[in-house]
């Protein structure tokens, strides 16, 4: 089954204050989003709002995958039916190791896969290889003492490996220099299927030189301002966002 | 790589043990309805010191000593370079509390209420399971003693103190109050003063015991105060494992815990101690415990601190011969509304001496988590090495932790070095984990076990369990997580 996000007339607000002000969006499975938008437009603050991040309070609308309502879940649930979010800035959780986080976390999104750790380390290995990351990795503290371009491909290694259907990248270029980026863009398009739908968060338009995408939204002021294919995202690079209006 | 592995699948199956560990909420903070048959009522002066020391029938020796401890105790303030100690009613603790004539060697003739108390605290069925020996103190006095017979035929003494001072009164004298002395500070002074049980463990020369032997102290009356005093004797060449476990039920009123622990390891001796502390709430625990450490014997304290309301704790080893090592790994939870100043001193004054101690701390809601450290080295002490590493997790936004490290390096050969992390579990940090398909519970926990890993072979199974849902329960309690 082709997976589909629906965002419906999506509300949310952050310590009372409202950011997003009615955002309509659907992201399915075979598609590739640019979300684009200036600097407070809400950009991040959709991306947390899919996940379920606990600060932000979602006050009308809703986001369903596949048919199920995901507007009251919790993170965990949200990740289970298949939606991933990789963070603008990871937060490092000294303590947790690695390899035993992600194991973890494989098992609780696919119950179903009886994978032994041994073959289940051997396929990180691979992927390590390819976002660029070196094996020790696998023995250290989730992002403890990364830099921001380690952070930034643990993440890409995150959604190769947990396979999620809806995955939304929030600013994944920022902190990758040119060669990590293009290692980073790589993996996406690998993993890009008929089976996975992107929502790709950015402010500039560097990333999507990397990947293509079909569809281009500009957010604006907590709502979507304008719909279009690549051109939209060229033209911003030319003139900004000061000519859209909402 | 391989070795790793195996570790990640250990990891595994004890998330998966704690997902399914059922432990009851509440099970030690319980008290039974027991009277004492004896008791010297509220306060403290020469006149329940007598009284002690005359109940006990001890020698004229002890007594005098307990009067001039007492002396000590009144001539000393109230420390005040650490936690707030106002909330201790000196005048209205009790500091004498008889439970019964009897120390049974059989819990059949232990009074029932008792033993029920101790039989819900797994104590009887430990002892079967673990222990080569086991000791069994309820308010003032020890009430069951055993020790198994083969130890027994190799010489091995174990009992309460009180039971070894009129059975070996020789060897009691020759260690009483030698590593501590009743000068050591006002706490000291007052254990000295109005001791009453611990354990006297005597192993000797080259016996070494594979069983650990334990003592299990409970509490049960309201604003009292347990003074045991405690003494292990590693003779040289043997090794030996002590462990104690010490609850209370929690009351409105403050109670008073001041022990001694003094070990003597003997040359080429092994000695650990571990203890793991469940006081309640309602407890100020301030024990002073110290190590002499003679010539290439090695010293272990391990400590879980679990409860109280306010814990002062830095157990100390004396390096006193050559190439005598100690390692400390002290694990302290600071729960809401409680302070936990924990530490280690280690003293290096002989050459080749080493000592590595690390201290972790989990501080919840506003608990305050210390670390407060000694580390000396005499000058002579060449080539002696140490180092100290304190690693602090805080768990809400309003936890904390402080570090004070104290360094007196007087020899040039000796090395030293300390390292200190501080991590969170802060809603970004669930939020994360739980972004990526992990339960609150199993992020939570997941954080925990993370930051005790390099300890967890150190410390009892039992205790990482407990930990772990201590922290969960106060986590629910608070709704501090999601």
């Amino acid at each position: 089954m082709v997976p589909e996000l629906k965002i419906k007339d999506l509300k949310a607000s952050v310590e009372d204050k409202e950011i997003l002000k009615g955002v309509n969006l659907t992201v399915k499975g075979g598609e590739m989003h640019a979300l684009m938008g200036p600097n407070g437009a809400g950009k991040s603050t959709l991306g947390n709002v899919l996940i379920g991040h606990p600060n932000y309070k979602i006050t009308g609308g809703s986001i369903v995958l596949d048919g199920i309502d995901l507007t009251d879940k919790t993170p965990e649930e949200r990740a289970r039916a298949g939606l991933f979010l990789a963070f603008q800035s990871p937060v490092a959780v000294v303590g947790v190791k690695l390899s035993t986080f992600l194991r973890t976390a494989y098992r609780q999104t696919h119950p179903e896969d009886k994978v032994t750790l041994t073959e289940f380390y051997d396929r990180m290995k691979v992927h390590m290889k390819k976002v660029g990351l070196d094996e020790s990795f696998m023995s250290r503290s989730v992002n403890d003492g990364f830099s921001g371009g380690e952070r930034k491909r643990f993440e890409i290694l995150q959604m190769v490996m947990l396979r999620p259907k809806i995955i939304i990248l929030d600013e994944i270029d920022s902190g990758l220099d040119v060669d990590a980026l293009k290692l980073v863009a790589d993996e996406i398009r690998d993993y890009y299927s008929e089976n996975v739908g992107f929502l790709i968060i950015t402010h500039y338009q560097r990333i999507l030189k990397n990947i293509e995408p079909q569809f281009v939204h500009v957010l604006k002021d907590g709502k979507i301002a304008v719909d279009g294919d690549n051109k939209l995202s060229l033209r911003i690079e030319e003139e900004g966002y000061d000519w859209i209006k909402n | 790589m391989e070795v790793e592995y195996s570790k990640d699948a250990e990891m595994e199956k004890l998330l998966e043990d704690l997902k399914n560990s059922n432990v009851k909420k509440e099970d030690w903070e319980f008290h039974d309805n027991y009277k004492p048959v004896y008791s010297t009522g509220n306060g403290l002066n020469r006149k329940v010191v007598e009284e002690i020391s005359e109940i006990k029938k001890e020698p004229d020796w002890m007594r005098r000593f307990r009067l001039k401890a007492l002396e000590i105790f009144e001539s000393k303030p109230v420390p005040t370079w650490g936690p707030d100690l106002s909330g201790i009613d000196w005048e209205n603790t009790n500091y004498y509390n008889r439970p019964d004539e009897v120390n049974a060697n059989n819990w059949d003739d232990v009074p029932d209420e008792i033993k029920e108390t101790f039989n819900k605290l797994g104590v009887p069925e430990m002892e079967q399971k673990y222990l080569a020996g086991s000791v069994a103190q309820y308010d003032s006095e020890g009430v069951y003693h055993s020790l198994k017979k083969v130890w027994e035929d190799k010489g091995v003494v174990f009992m309460d103190l009180d039971s070894a001072l009129r059975e070996h009164p020789d060897l009691v004298k020759d260690y009483f109050c030698k590593a501590v002395p009743a000068t050591d500070n006002k706490f000291a002074a007052l254990n000295a003063a109005v001791w009453s049980g611990g354990s006297f463990l005597y192993v000797p020369k080259g016996v070494k015991i594979d069983m650990p032997l334990q003592t299990y102290f409970r509490m049960n009356g309201e604003a009292t105060g347990q003074f045991e005093h405690t003494i292990v004797v590693a003779d040289e060449g043997s090794k030996v494992h002590y462990i104690e476990g010490c609850t209370a039920p929690r009351y409105d009123k403050n109670s008073l815990h001041s022990a001694i622990v003094e070990i003597y390891v003997k040359k080429n001796a092994q000695a650990r101690y571990t203890s793991v502390q469940n006081w309640s709430k309602s407890v100020y625990n301030m024990p002073t415990k110290r190590a002499w450490v003679d010539e290439n014997a090695n010293m272990e304290w391990v400590g879980g601190s679990l409860g109280s309301k306010v814990t002062m704790l830095y157990p100390s080893s004396y390096l006193r011969g050559p190439y005598a090592t100690t390692h400390n790994l002290n694990v302290s939870l600071a729960g809401p509304g409680t302070v936990k100043d924990t530490g280690a001193k280690a003293l290096h004054l002989a050459p080749h001496t080493s000592s590595r101690i690390i201290a972790k701390s989990i501080s919840i809601e506003d608990g305050k988590a210390i670390y407060r450290g000694l580390l000396r080295m005499n000058k002579g002490a060449e080539h002696s090495r140490s180092h100290v590493q304190c690693d602090a997790l805080l768990i809400n936004d309003n936890s904390t932790s402080y570090t004070y490290p104290h360094d007196e390096i007087y020899e040039p050969t000796a090395t030293f070095g300390h390292e200190a992390t501080v991590g969170r579990i802060g809603t970004e940090e669930l939020t994360y984990l739980r972004s990526r398909g992990l339960s609150e519970d199993e992020a939570s926990s997941m954080i925990v076990l993370g930051f005790l890993d390099d300890v967890m072979k150190e410390i009892p199974m039992e205790f990482a369990v407990e930990m772990n849902r201590l922290i969960k329960l106060e986590m629910n309690k608070l709704g501090a997580v999601g």
